[in-house]
């Protein structure tokens, strides 16, 4: 009867991790919906400012500030978003087999998140920084991450920034994403989709009415310019996180889910056969008395 | 021929309605738009945004950013649009006294960035506050 004992002890050690799996799953979902939240109310002023870029890139050339010029050269820096923590489905993988597929190889790393920080470092890139960012993300911390990468692109250090993210699409669905982040692409004319916007797919919209709209600016384009572009830097590199935040947690919160229901069967099937098993027992036994009374008769 | 007026800060979308008029807080000193206005893109400074829907006069103390305007649409892109009932002038002034210290904390270290980025929130402040003290008269 050894094997009774065995299946208590397995359905009693399931039952412990399918609590904590079941406590985690809460408390991710807490988390998942401040973070969805944030994740959505940011992106109106994301696309909204994106739009105003795109209408005024007429008015102004590749010279009219650093954040535009393109340079010949393939010297990249990658914003790698990832989590602290494991137990979030495959959100990390994906975006790690993203960033393989759709960034140079010689690219240089800078990370957020624990996660694929170690994963570069084991594949030998160049990791050149790396970030904390608290949850909820504040602003105050993702600015100086989007002053670092600017001033690395106009020191000349690099030739192009790009950044990987995971985008939140829904609660179970979250897409990994390399966009451009520096230069600033809004004046390639001709170019449909000149515009990479973080997060929603969100395109641009032409005016067919008067697509060469003249805009007057105040106090002056340079100074308009000069007020825009680091703004623009400073949320796409916001949204992007929040963006991210929003993913991990509903990804590790579907994860838990999953987890819990799992055990949660395991622990009937293993009850079905513990039951099956003391009835076996039982009705074993009882025929052993019955054979006993027949045989003293 | 109406004029689409859409607010939006970073937290969430203010007002996206069909308005009258517009008068924007703008750089150069107050500016009015009404609709087929020319296409303009101006930054703002912090102050009182008013714009008149269904035949009311709405006000709101809105922060630093900027407004494109076209002839049928003004994007107001802004940290801050609050109406007078969402003031808290209390801690509006904790935000500026806690911004100038920080702000002292700063100035030796020359970093013009975080400098700008605390200058923006004292005005964006003291314009929340003097908005809501006017309407309290």
């Amino acid at each position: 009867m050894a094997n009774l004992r065995d299946i208590r002890r397995r359905i009693k050690s399931v039952k412990n991790t399918a609590q904590i799996t079941r406590a985690m799953q809460l408390v991710a979902a807490a988390k998942m919906k401040k973070a969805q939240d944030q994740a959505l109310a940011g992106r109106a002023y994301a696309e909204r400012l994106t739009q105003v870029l795109f209408d005024i890139r007429k008015n102004f050339s590749e010279e009219s500030h650093p954040f535009l010029e393109h340079r010949e050269g393939n010297r990249e820096l990658v914003l790698v978003i990832s989590t602290d923590k494991g137990l979030c489905g495959p959100l990390n993988t994906n975006l790690a087999r993203k960033i393989r597929a759709q960034t140079s190889p010689t690219a240089d790393i800078v990370t957020v998140g624990r996660k694929l920080r170690i994963l570069c470092e084991k594949l030998g890139k160049n990791v050149i920084a790396d970030f904390t960012v608290r949850d909820p993300v504040p602003f105050s911390q993702t600015r100086p991450i989007a002053k670092f990468l600017s001033q690395q692109f106009l020191d000349g250090n690099y030739d192009k920034v790009s950044i990987a993210f995971t985008s939140f699409v829904n609660t179970l669905r979250q897409e990994p994403e390399v966009v451009t982040l520096l230069p600033i692409q809004a004046h390639r004319d001709g170019e449909e989709q000149a515009f990479e916007q973080i997060g929603t797919g969100f395109s641009v919209q032409q005016h067919q009415n008067d697509p060469d709209r003249d805009f007057t600016f105040e106090p002056s384009p340079a100074e308009v310019l000069a007020a825009i572009l680091p703004l623009y830097v400073n949320y796409e590199v916001f949204q992007a996180h929040v963006e991210s935040r929003a993913s991990e947690h509903s990804a590790r919160m579907v994860a838990m889910k999953s987890a819990t229901d799992n055990a949660n069967k395991f622990i009937k099937e293993l009850t079905l056969e513990y039951n099956k098993l003391r009835q076996g027992a039982i009705t074993a036994e009882l025929l052993e008395i019955t054979t006993a009374m027949k045989a003293m008769e | 021929m109406s004029l689409h007026l859409e607010i939006v800060t970073p937290e969430k979308k203010v007002f996206s309605d069909a308005v009258d008029n517009v008068y924007l807080p703008g750089a150069d000193g107050e500016l009015g738009v009404l609709p087929m206005h020319a296409c303009l893109v101006t930054s703002l400074q912090p102050g009182e945004l008013r714009y008149l829907h269904n035949g009311q006069v709405v006000t709101l103390a809105v922060g630093s950013g900027f407004a494109e305007v076209t002839q049928t649409k003004v994007t107001v892109l802004t940290d801050m649009a609050l109406g007078e009932d969402e003031i808290d002038e209390q801690s509006a002034e904790e935000a500026i006294q806690r911004a100038q210290e920080k702000l002292q904390a700063v100035e030796h270290s020359m970093d013009a960035e975080e400098v700008a980025y605390l200058q923006g929130v004292i005005s964006k402040s003291a314009a929340a506050i003097s908005f809501k003290r006017k309407f309290r008269q």
